[in-house]
């Protein structure tokens, strides 16, 4: 039988939205038996958080003063001392999972199995290479234990109805201190969060400037959208980075996804690919992303855009 | 001598356009045009600024491939790496076994940092530098934006889902890079001519120690599944219209 570990991604208070795309993917493996570990300096919100989620049987409190910040050299040590009776443990595909999951793995001496998108055996999983241009499956051993990351846009959240039992764990690990946390930029909008949004409104380059990316935040709040943007957005200062979409971006699947002034590179359009319905909206007709979109706009954005909110009403 | 190890691997070129073989047992590399993983161009670039500003002496880039990987370190050493290693392997290695490799190099090398891209954009599998740093027992600062050395310490800013976090870290430290800690400069050709005489050594992967193992096989390779074509519309209004009907705008 197959025994799935969870490590749960939080931020002291709350629990991720990743953790439990992680337990339906868990839940894909035949009758896995389902685990999520809550490391913090107290776990005790979390944890009820996460007994709420359909399908999981147990929760363990890693309860430690040095859980305070989810320090990746700090967490694997504790995951892999407790790690022995699981055939799988799994993280978010998030910064967070591809921190400290490969980190486990090397611990015990086993490989990682990165981007999860679908299980097609408890040894057998399909994932995305070259930024999405390929998709592999891959195979282990039976009986190796399997690290892996879970692509989070590829699986829904398990729905909440479930009483999983909460227990804490004593774990002996010996914990570093050679890593510390000294500060983390404020999350500061109340807007719709870019990985969870139904909805993402993308700038490009094209905005040109951080005083033009103002028109996508009213254009999304018409709408209710979170704002995204490109890679070269970002890069020009036009967009705080936790923005990016792509490849080394977040990878995202909202029901609606509207590219403006986005050219559509290949490592823009990994982040999109499981996007329900794609707009976009560019000056140039030739350009790249209307080969991916479902609806096409060709078009000057510095028009469109307060046409757009006309339109809206 | 305060040295900087940094991890290049040959990988298909960003700007190529990749093919799946028909058979499925793999994709396209043969005669596509390869070049130095993006990430650790700003690794090696983030080591030679460091090494400018007086912070380190000397910079060994490590490969783990193919003997044409040899073209690879010779940009290196153009950018302003002083010596290359290449540990040949002709088979694909696993990123647990880079790791081993790496901490072996580490022991002879005795480096105070050592800089690997985040990932490698073939596999995409962004694990080499954790899975090293766990092995070293020490610590990791992956996906960096900026690197401040001051001692023996070195201070970290990452890009991270929630924005951008900052650690402290003790040397030695493993550094994994994200896109927007530098741009990575222009090779100059008379660098490529001097950097013809800079050392460049071959080991046998063997003779390591390490015997590499497939813990993950590759079954099948696919192309992604294609969306369908889409609709153009004329105007904003059109625009509207069509998403009011699809029910994605009230
Ligand atoms: C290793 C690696 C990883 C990367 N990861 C990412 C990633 O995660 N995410 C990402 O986005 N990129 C990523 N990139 C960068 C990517 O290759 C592209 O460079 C980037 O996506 C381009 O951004 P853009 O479309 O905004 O800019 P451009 O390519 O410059 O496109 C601008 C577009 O705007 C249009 N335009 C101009 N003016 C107007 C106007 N007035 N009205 C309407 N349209 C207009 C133009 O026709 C053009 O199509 C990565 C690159 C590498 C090498
Ligand atoms: N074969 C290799 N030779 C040298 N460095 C490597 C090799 N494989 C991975 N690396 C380093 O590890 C980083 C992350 O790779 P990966 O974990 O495979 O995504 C790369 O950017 C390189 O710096």
């Amino acid at each position: 039988m197959s025994k799935v570990l969870i490590v749960a991604e939080h931020d002291g208070a709350h629990l991720n939205s990743s953790t439990a795309k992680c337990v339906t993917c868990a839940q894909a493996i035949p009758g896995a038996e389902i685990t999520i570990a809550v490391c913090a300096s107290d776990a005790s919100a979390v944890a009820a958080q996460a007994a709420k989620l359909q399908h999981v049987a147990k929760v363990l409190k890693i309860e430690n003063a040095a859980n305070a910040h989810l320090l990746a050299a700090v967490i694997a040590p504790q995951i892999a001392a407790i790690a022995a009776p699981y055939s799988h443990v799994f993280g978010p595909s998030t910064t967070f999972g591809k921190d400290v999951m490969p980190r486990i793995a090397a611990l015990l001496d086993t490989a990682q199995i990165s981007d999860i998108m679908a299980v097609e055996s408890a040894t057998r999983f399909r994932r995305p290479i070259y930024a999405g241009n390929s998709i592999v499956t891959v195979e282990v051993d039976a009986g190796a234990k399997v690290v892996a990351t879970v692509r989070t846009a590829s699986f829904e959240a398990a729905a909440e109805g479930g009483s999983a039992s909460v227990e804490a764990a004593s774990v002996s690990a010996e914990l570093p201190s050679h890593t510390r946390f000294v500060s983390v930029s404020e999350a500061k909008s109340d807007r719709p969060d870019l990985q969870t949004a139904k909805r993402v409104i993308s700038g490009g380059r094209a905005l040109g400037s951080a005083e033009n990316f103002n028109l996508l935040y009213k254009l999304a709040d018409k709408i209710g959208a979170a704002v995204g943007a490109s890679r070269a957005a970002v890069d020009a200062g036009y967009a705080p980075n936790d923005l990016q979409v792509g490849q080394t971006g977040k990878i995202i699947a909202p029901e609606l996804y509207i590219a403006i002034g986005i050219s559509g590179a290949i490592q823009h359009l990994t982040g999109i690919k499981d996007a329900r319905t794609i707009v976009a909206i560019n000056k140039d007709g030739e350009a790249p992303i209307f080969e991916v979109a479902d609806i096409g706009l060709v078009g000057d954005l510095f028009k469109i855009i307060p046409e757009l909110e006309q339109s809206i009403g | 001598m305060k040295r900087i190890l940094v991890g290049i691997k040959r990988v298909v070129d960003y700007n190529v356009r990749i093919r799946v073989k028909p058979d499925g047992s793999g994709v396209v590399t043969d005669g596509v045009k390869m070049s130095i993983n993006p990430f650790d161009e700003i690794a090696l670039e983030e080591a030679i600024r460091i090494k400018e500003r007086g912070g380190a002496e000397e910079i060994v880039v490590v490969t783990i491939g193919a003997p044409d990987t040899q073209q690879q370190l010779r940009t290196a050493l153009a950018m302003g790496a002083d010596r290359a290693l290449l540990v040949e392997s002709t088979a694909p290695v696993e990123p647990l076994d880079v790791a081993k490799v790496f901490l072996k190099v580490i022991e002879k090398e005795q480096p105070f940092l050592v800089i690997l891209g985040k990932q490698a954009i073939d596999d995409d599998n962004n694990q080499t530098g954790q899975m090293l740093a766990a092995l070293w027992n020490r610590p990791q600062a992956t996906f960096a934006s900026k690197v401040e050395i001051a001692g023996d310490k070195a201070s970290v800013t990452r890009e991270v889902d929630a924005g951008l976090e900052t650690l402290e870290v003790d040397l030695p430290a493993v550094v994994t890079t994200d896109l927007r800690l530098n741009e990575p400069r222009y090779v100059k050709l008379p660098d490529i001519m001097k950097a013809k005489k800079k050392p460049l050594e071959t080991l046998a992967l063997a003779s390591l120690g390490v015997e590499p193992k497939q813990r993950v096989k590759a079954v099948k390779f696919e192309p992604p599944a294609q969306r369908q074509k889409g609709v153009m519309v004329k105007s904003a209004q059109e625009l509207v219209e069509a998403l009011k009907k699809k029910g994605l705008v009230a």
